[in-house]
Formats: structure tokens, sequence, C-alpha cells
């Protein structure tokens, strides 16, 4: 996969680097710098497999303060940065270019304060998603956001892309569940946005830096809500003959009232393979499978359990199996959380992230299918169906660089399909590198000058995680001129 | 119109209904916008709650079209109209995001910024723009509709907005406490937050402030309210109910309120009647729960006070009397020591014009506020201090 132009290095900042490395030493600890090959290959790449590039030069903070250096020093010195998290991002949202360094706040990972009373916690950014959970699991709650990442990813990265998860149906995603953030801006000064209280003051400064891809900043720390647990969740596993059938029956349960915390949508090649690895005993001649997920007391669920059962009668079920213990919880639910894992050992795979509206999924789905037999590729689905959040898994062999470009052209395709029927290119994963190039398909230049115009109050001279988001012939020319804006004040971007 | 106004440098006026129109900094505009003629409801589709309304459209008609399929906004937005002496129900839909007003579901359910899916809009540029879109999730740019919550209109004019609704719950019931001081109100309504019973609304009421209620057995008792929403199907809440009155049986004998007396108490605060409009002033403060009492008295040394607590102590809504600086400066002196931000709701305009009516920010916010502010309006005409000088 390699169809994404990647911006071309700045040789004379190449040229630079051992000054740079030296420099970079002396404001922070020296260990802290990566600078020798091997270390920085480490960095060279996120989740996004496919597209690799050394960075110049690597460096793990352990303070905001750190932080604050470094980012102050390559503003001065026109060095681009790349911040990282844990590095898991699907869209290439953390990798690196030759020019750049990379800033990781994976050392930066501590819990500052738990307030179970005002039901807040504050974190340095680098911790993971699930430690946060863990450390007030035991007092009964837990942090909401679950991107199926959660065991790796930081808070830092969940920020940059304002992740969702199995459970944001209930619990919103993670810009619903940040109060507040301190932010490390370019130019070094820290900030703080919001805070312990539920509304921040004047702009919602905190929603445009939740998902603005690492491009206004760095955030260091953050206060996040928690919320008490249910006292138990249980999921009911249902198998329709065909997929039109399956989406007819998501909106019907969304429209009766239940709160799902989770509705988990799987067709037949993933069924398939997903079978063959985890033996989940899902049924085998079904189109499609829903798995919904509610929670509440033993009573409450069985409740609604039943409910659900009632409302999905009308759509003639093949398969109607409501869990009654634990384990059979664990058993309807392992057949979907291996799914990936069951793919990626038979085959690599794409995974495309687009949204659509719930009510064209029986239209999308066959489409999907068509277009990537239209590229000799099998396409399997597995996805959050609640919110319309698809994740069309594209088959294919990365030794063969003819099929992964044509598995490249085949999401690019199912991208604008969804945003066609009304969706949008990214659910969950961000725009990065990967979607770039598709924005103006959903936007029109107006849009994104919009969007564009707010990045250069964050960062002025476009050095934070550049390339990305914004095709790049945009990028260029708008860095460009906020450069010229730097050196000329009185010179407006246009 | 904008262009033509943006090319002369003329202030522009922007509301919707006006209803909320004294409230923020008194402006000079010769020219006045107003929404309401973006009308009607363009999309609503009850199986994927969601929908999409002209701007101008009156909250009252977004809410009649919803309930006609059992469906709310999840936010209960605020009425602030009859507190600051404008119309009661009479404003639009974009108002209610654009001043990013929400009610005591909040603390459930999320603010209005939480339910906001996409916006069109018209920046002071006269670009029309548009950002987000219908789908309930959505990364693909920056969080743009978002971010222009809370804007006042000082950035862009919106034109459509796209939001999240949810059904109505089968049943509420309330449980109310009688007769608690503010502190240990709050500690009620915060242990209750923690309690896995999803609580929908927990609100302190001081008796000053709880007299003014219309319900007959609540106001007629000279004595504070406190009270805990539960909201789900009738038998989730009657469960619910009965596992958290015994939890905080220690704060004495709760009252119960029954799905009817529930749903006119909660819409009774929605109208915020308990903040009648009148010549005291009415401050609206965002801060911590268990540091609100804390403020409120500290607040107290300084000058009478009434107030009314809600999201279980996180915003309160403050009722002082009236002076020519507003209490300004003490009260944002007690705020700075207990952390939040304090807005001035209700004043006459001549106070308005001479304190700072929102939160004043600090060096590094107020740099971006500015900038945002250039990016969206650089000639300056989009409701020009109406949140801050300048700005």
């Amino acid at each position: 996969m390699t169809l994404t132009n990647l911006p071309e290095p700045d040789q004379e900042v190449v040229a630079r680097s051992s000054t740079i490395i030296k420099d970079l030493e002396q404001l922070v600890a020296r260990d802290a710098v990566i600078s020798d090959e091997e270390g920085r290959r480490a960095f060279e790449a996120d989740a996004l497999t496919a597209y690799r590039q050394m960075p110049l030069a690597v460096v793990l903070p352990q303070t905001t303060e750190e932080v604050s250096k470094v980012l102050r020093y390559c503003q001065q010195n026109r060095i681009k940065v790349v911040p990282r998290g844990a590095g898991t991002s699907l869209c290439g949202g953390a990798l690196p270019a030759a020019d750049a360094i990379v800033v990781g706040v994976s050392k930066m990972n501590r819990i500052l304060g738990v307030d179970y009373e005002n039901r807040a916690i504050r974190v340095q950014t680098g911790i993971t998603n699930l430690a946060i959970s863990e450390a007030v699991g035991a007092q009964g709650f837990f942090y909401a956001p679950d991107p199926s990442s959660q065991l790796a990813c930081t808070l830092a990265g969940n920020i940059a892309m304002n992740s969702g998860g199995a459970h944001c149906l209930k619990y919103g995603v993670t810009t619903n569940n940040v109060l507040g953030v301190q932010i490390v801006m370019m130019d070094g000064e820290i900030v703080e946005l919001g805070g312990p209280h539920l509304d921040a003051e004047g702009y919602d400064l905190l929603a445009l830096v939740i998902g603005s891809e690492g491009q206004f900043g760095i955030v260091t720390e953050a206060t996040v809500r928690i919320l008490r647990k249910a006292e138990m969740a249980r999921p009911i596993l249902l198998g329709f003959d065909n997929c039109e059938a399956a989406g007819l029956c998501v909106a019907a349960i969304i429209g009766s009232g239940i709160m799902p915390v989770a509705i988990e949508f799987m067709d037949k090649p993933a069924i398939e393979v997903s079978e063959a690895f985890a033996k989940a005993g899902y049924p085998r001649d079904v189109e499609a499978l829903l798995i919904v997920e509610v929670e509440g007391s033993e009573d409450e669920i069985s409740r609604l359990l039943s409910y659900i059962v009632e409302i999905v009668m009308p759509f003639d079920p093949k398969a109607v199996e409501p869990s009654t213990s634990p384990e059979q919880s664990e058993r309807i639910w392992k057949g979907r959380k291996s799914a990936f894992g069951a793919f990626g050992r038979i085959s690599d795979y794409y995974c495309m992230d687009g949204t659509i509206p719930l009510a064209r999924l029986a239209e999308v789905l066959p489409k999907i299918s068509q277009i990537c037999a239209n590229k000799g590729l099998k396409v399997a689905n597995v996805f959050h169906a609640g919110d319309g959040n698809l994740h069309p898994l594209i088959l294919y062999d990365a030794n063969n660089e003819d099929e992964a470009q044509r598995a490249e052209l085949a999401g690019a395709e199912i991208l604008k399909l969804c945003v066609a029927v009304g969706g949008c290119l990214s659910g969950e994963h961000g725009i990065g590198i990967e979607k770039r190039d598709l924005m103006g398909v959903q936007f029109s230049e107006a849009d994104l000058n919009v969007q564009m115009r707010i990045r250069s109050v964050f960062d002025p001279d476009w050095l934070l995680n550049p390339g990305k988001v914004f095709p790049l012939e945009m990028s260029e020319k708008a860095g460009a001129a906020g450069s010229r804006l730097r050196r000329f004040p009185f010179e407006r971007i246009a | 119109m904008i262009s033509g106004c943006a090319e002369r440098g003329l202030p522009i006026e922007v509301v919707g209904s006006g209803s909320k129109r004294a409230i923020g900094r008194p402006m000079e505009s010769a020219v006045t916008l107003t929404t309401t003629s973006l009308r009607g409801i363009a999309l609503y589709e009850p199986s994927e709650l969601v929908m999409s309304a002209g701007a101008g459209t009156p909250l009252s008609a977004v809410e009649v079209e919803l309930a006609g399929r059992g469906q709310m906004l999840a936010f209960e937005p605020i009425d602030l109209g009859p507190a600051s002496g404008g119309p009661q129900g009479a404003q639009t839909i974009g108002a209610v995001f654009a001043t990013n007003l929400s009610g005591a579901r909040r603390i459930q359910s999320g603010a209005a910024r939480d339910h906001l899916l996409g916006i069109k809009g018209v920046n002071g540029r006269a670009e029309l723009f548009q950002v987000g879109g219908r789908v309930m999730k959505n990364v693909a740019g920056y969080d743009v509709s978002r971010g222009l919550t809370g804007s006042w209109g000082t950035l862009a004019v919106l034109t459509q907005v796209t939001f999240k609704v949810l059904p109505w719950p089968e049943a509420s019931v309330t449980i109310v406490f009688l007769g608690l001081p503010d502190d240990i109100a709050i500690e009620l309504l915060c242990l209750a937050m923690g309690q896995p019973f999803e609580v929908s609304g927990a609100v302190h009421l001081q008796a000053a402030v709880a007299e003014r209620l219309d319900h007959p057995g609540l106001k007629s008792r000279g004595k504070s309210v406190t009270a805990l929403r539960l909201e789900n199907f009738a038998n989730s809440v009657a469960t619910r109910k009965q596992r958290l009155k015994e939890g905080l049986r220690v704060y004495g004998n709760a009252l119960e309120l029954d799905n009817r007396e529930s749903i006119e108490f909660w819409s009774e605060l929605r109208r915020l009647s308990v903040m009648p409009y009148g010549p005291s002033l009415l401050w609206r403060i965002s801060t911590k729960p268990t540091t609100a009492p804390k403020l409120v008295a500290g607040v107290k040394r300084y000058m009478p006070v009434k107030a009314f607590y809600d999201w279980s102590g996180g915003l309160i809504w403050l009722e002082v009397p009236a002076t020519d600086d507003a209490g300004t400066a003490e009260i944002r002196r007690v705020v700075a020591i207990h952390g939040g931000h304090a807005t001035l709701i209700r004043a006459e305009p001549a106070v308005r014009a001479s304190v700072e009516v929102f939160q004043p920010l600090g060096p590094a916010v107020e740099r971006l506020t500015r900038g945002l502010k250039e990016a969206f309006d650089p000639a300056g005409i989009l409701n020009p201090g109406r949140m801050y000088a300048n700005i």
C-alpha cells in the first residue's frame, strides 16, 4: 500500500540532524532521546503498517515541562513534530517523517488524583485506556470509551482521535467523557482547558482539541469522567438469514427506548472465519448475526432481554440466544472479540472505518461486497451497528503489491460510498494519512478552509503532525502561508 | 448581507427569536440578523434517533415533533427567557446549541454540545460551510460543530443544526428530601450519583428558592428541597427507587413524586421559574460539585444569596441583590478560590456594560479565543462584544 504520497522531507532539517539531537539531549534527560537506528526503528510506523518512515529522532519526555522545552525548541528551529501515544493508530496518525522528531508521551503514565465524589480522575495522558478503568474498578467505577486497542492505546491517542469503542452507543466517545486537559502548545506554552467542572467557560476549545489528531498541541494531562459500573451486563445473540432484517432489527431496538450498551454486527464471512478459530458456537446457517448487550440488575437484564426477544420476533430471526450465565456471555462475546485476530491468522486485512445512516445498511453491505469483488478481493464485516460505524475488513496479501493497491482502492471506494449515502469517512479511527486525500469527497473547499484556519490558530507554522488530515497540496500551501504570516505579520491567510 | 456588512465593517446582532437578548454584554449594532425564517424540520429519522432543523425553528416545534414519536432532546435545554425578562418558550433550536444550554439531565445524558452532530452555517467572511454530519460517530475532520457551541453567535451564524434525540423514558419518579443544609444535601447528591441507578436529575433548592415552586406539597414547607430523579422502564424505576432510598436512609425519610408530579417538577426547573425575573441579579456558576456549598457560603459572607444547585452541585444558579457592580469582584474572587467560572445572566444593561459578564479568560485562552474570532470573523462583525470586549 503506497498510494498516498508522503511529504518530501526538508533536506535542510535532515542535514542538521546531529546538531538537533545534541540540542535535544540538553533539554531533556539523556535517555529520553532516541537517536540510534535500531531505537528509531521501533517508531517507524503505527498500526497502519503499510506505511513506514524513520523519524529524525524520538523524544520520550517524563514531564510536561520537558514537552514544553522540546516543542519550544522545535518551533524556534522550524522542526516538525509528530506526537505519539502508543502508536496504535489505524490511519497513520502517528506515522513519522524523516525531517520530524517523534514526541511520545508513553513515559508519562501516572494517575494524579482520583475523586470518586465528583466522579473524575486526573491522569497523565501516556496512561493506557484500560489502566484508567483498572485504577477505579475496585471502587465500582470505570472510564467509558473502550477502543478495541484499549490494552495498549494511550489516553493521549484517544484524545487526538476522539476514539470510540463498542460501548460508546450508550456512554459516548472520548469528547463526551473528557472534562479538562493540559495542553502544550507548539510555542511551549502550557495551557489548561476546562477543568473538573462540567462546562468550560468561553468557546469550547476542548471540543476543538479533542479529535484534532495531534495538530493543535500535545496533551500531557487530562481530567476525565469516571462512571459507576452497572451491576452486571449480559448479551443476546441473534441470527438472521438476511442483512436487511438484521439492520431493521437494530433500528427497532434503538427506537424502542432500550439503551443497549453495545450492538455488534457480523456478516456471514466474518462468522465463518471467527467460528473456525474461536468456536463460539455461532449459528452457521445465517447471513448476519447481532450481539446486543444490556446492563442493569439481574431482574432488569432478564426483563430487557425478554423485551428484545419480543421486538425482534417480527423480523423472523433464525437464532435467538439470550445469555443466562456469565459463561454463556463470555462465549457469545468470544467470537466477536477474536474476529480480528481470526482474520489475522488467515490473511492480511485492511480495516475500514466509515459510518453510515443505519437505514442504508441493507443497501450498503451488498455494495461493499460488490466493490471488493470488482477488485478481486473478499471482504467481511464486523462492526458497531448501533451507531452505523462500519468496519469492513478487506482481505489481501501484503506481499502482493498489486493486491495491496487494489485493497487500498477498494477501501477508498467504500468510504466514498459511505459519504454518498449520508455518512462520513471515519467513525472512530481518524483521518491521518490514510483518508487525507478523500477529505474533498466529504467537504467543500470552504469547509476545509474553515478547519485549516482553526489549525493555524493553534499551530501557525503547521509544524505539528505534518502531512495529515488535509489533502497534501492544501496542507503544504497553508503551512507555507503560516510561515509567511510569521515573517510578515500583516499579511492575512487567504 | 454578511458580505456587505463585512466590507463596511458594520456590526450585526445575530439572534434567533431574541429570547436571550438581555444576556451578555449589551451591543450596539445597526443591523439585526434573525434566523427565524430558517425554520422547518429538514430530516427526522426516529429509528436512527436523528433530526436536522433550520436554526430558526422554534424549540417548541422541535419538541412537539419529537414527542409525537415518543422522543425528546435528552439534554433538556433550559429556557432562560423568563428569568432574563424575555418570553417563555420562544427560543430557537439554533440558539440552544449556540449557547450550549443544558438542563438537569445533563449529568446523566450530556450537554447540548454532546448531542450536536453537525451544522451548516455562515461565517463572518460570508462563506457557507458545513461540518460534522448526521451520523452518530464522526471523526472526519476537526470537531468544529461542537467547537461552535457556546460561542453565542460571535463566530458564525448557524443556519441548520443536526442533532441526536432519544426516546422518552417510560417512567419518571423523583425522591425528595426536605430540610437538608447545603453541604449535607450536596453530599447526598454526590453519593446518589455514584450508585449504579442512573440518576438523571440531582438538585438542591435552598428554602427561599423552594418556596417559589408550584408544587403545593413542596412550596409550603418552608424547607429546602433536595431531589433525585430516576427515569427508565417502570419496573426498573420502581426497584431502583427502593434501593436508592434504602442507601440514603441516613438522610431522613424521602417523599416521592409520582410520574406526573415528577415530570411537572422537572419542567418547572427547566423554565427556571424558581429564579423569576425581578430586580435582583442572577449568576450562573459552574464548579466541582463538592466545592459548591463552600463557594456559595463564601459569596454569602459578602452579600445575601439564594441558591439553586443543579447537576449534583456542579451548576449553581445564584440570586443576589442588585448593585452597580453586580458583586462581580467578590463573586469572581470566591470562584477563583474554589475553581470554576461564573456568568452574569441577569442585570440591567448599564451593569452588563460595565462589568465582565462572562468569566474573564486567562492570557493563553484569550489569545486562542481571539485567534478563532479572527479566523471566523476577521472584520469582527458578528455579535461583536457580546461575550468579551473586542471579540
